[in-house]
């Protein structure tokens, strides 16, 4: 029981601690900030956000983000920032272009393909004669 | 009735290549979204004497290669024997932009193990780094005479690579 406490005790610095301690002063910024940075793909880690990576290309990245934010850009020019460097893979959610048409459009494409081919099939079972017992 | 044995076969035929193509590709290496277009500019701190500077306008009009080093960086020391057989061999200038460093070690380290830049800017805080969209040392730019991006090469440069990737983008056109 006491180990178990001891655990839970030492727990909770984990928590209290997140990755970046950094923080801007505008709330507002803060919360775009926080939002941004979860969106951008540590290229170091690869399957790590720059949110939740501590390599120091993912601390470089926020830094960048906190001045391009503190500098009154937009959320899109922030995301142009990254994708112009890093291309469209840095970004979590990559931007609809020629380049990402298939990634976007692959799902409802397979939709489609899997829609008509269910169609063909029960049409095909609905011409079977129906059997009577 | 055909058609329902045939099927599987063909998508057996469309997916393996597929994922041959697939298995067959590094995911650790990204493709430089500058390749064919301007490379980006810059202005650094010269690492062996910070009262001068070394930029991009350095090598404007000729090819050059930049490449990204750091003394924390083991492919760059694999690498380096090669760096100073090129710029023995005077094909093509070699700059170096030292990436997130400590800069008594890279200048220590130039001392022990030779220096094939031509000159180097030290870049301790990434800025430069993150312009050209450097994600992990060694990595080797060869740039045009325009100032275009012809090439990204990332971990160490090689004799093998150095031929099969660099040589033919040069030869092309002609130095």
């Amino acid at each position: 029981m006491t180990r178990v406490l001891v655990c839970l005790v030492a727990l909770f610095p984990a928590a209290a601690f997140a990755i970046d301690g950094e923080r801007l002063d505008d709330p507002e910024l803060q919360a775009r900030y926080e939002r941004i940075i979860t969106e951008v793909r540590c290229l170091q880690c690869l399957n790590q956000s720059i949110k939740d990576s501590d390599a120091f290309l993912a601390s470089d990245l926020r830094r960048e983000i906190r001045r391009l934010l503190t500098e009154g850009k937009s959320d899109e020019e922030i995301y142009d920032f990254v994708a112009t460097r890093y291309g469209e893979f840095a970004l979590y959610r990559p931007r609809f272009s020629g380049k990402t048409l298939l990634l976007w459009a692959g799902p409802l494409l397979l939709f489609v393909v899997g829609a008509f081919v269910a169609f063909r099939i029960v049409r095909g079972r609905m011409s079977l004669p129906i059997e009577d017992p | 009735m055909k058609l329902r044995f045939l099927a599987p076969v063909l998508v057996f035929a469309v997916l393996v290549p597929l994922l041959i193509f697939g298995l067959s590709r590094n995911p650790a290496e990204l493709p430089s979204p500058y390749i064919g277009k301007p490379a980006p500019v810059f202005t650094l701190p010269d690492l062996e004497d910070p009262s001068r500077t070394v930029s991009s306008d350095d090598y404007a009009g000729r090819y050059a290669l930049v490449n990204v080093w750091a003394t924390w960086c083991t492919g760059c020391r694999e690498e380096h024997g090669f760096l100073l057989t090129l710029a023995e061999r005077g094909e093509v200038p070699i700059y170096g932009l030292n990436w997130r460093d400590d800069g008594a070690a890279a200048r220590r380290w130039l001392a022990e193990l030779g220096d094939p830049y031509v000159a180097t800017g030290f870049d301790p805080d990434g800025r430069v780094g993150i312009d050209w969209g450097v994600y992990g040392a060694p990595e080797t730019f060869l740039i045009g005479p325009d100032g275009t991006v012809l090439h990204r090469h990332v971990s160490p440069l090689t004799e093998a690579v150095w031929q099969r990737d660099f040589v033919p983008l040069i030869a092309q056109e002609g130095r």
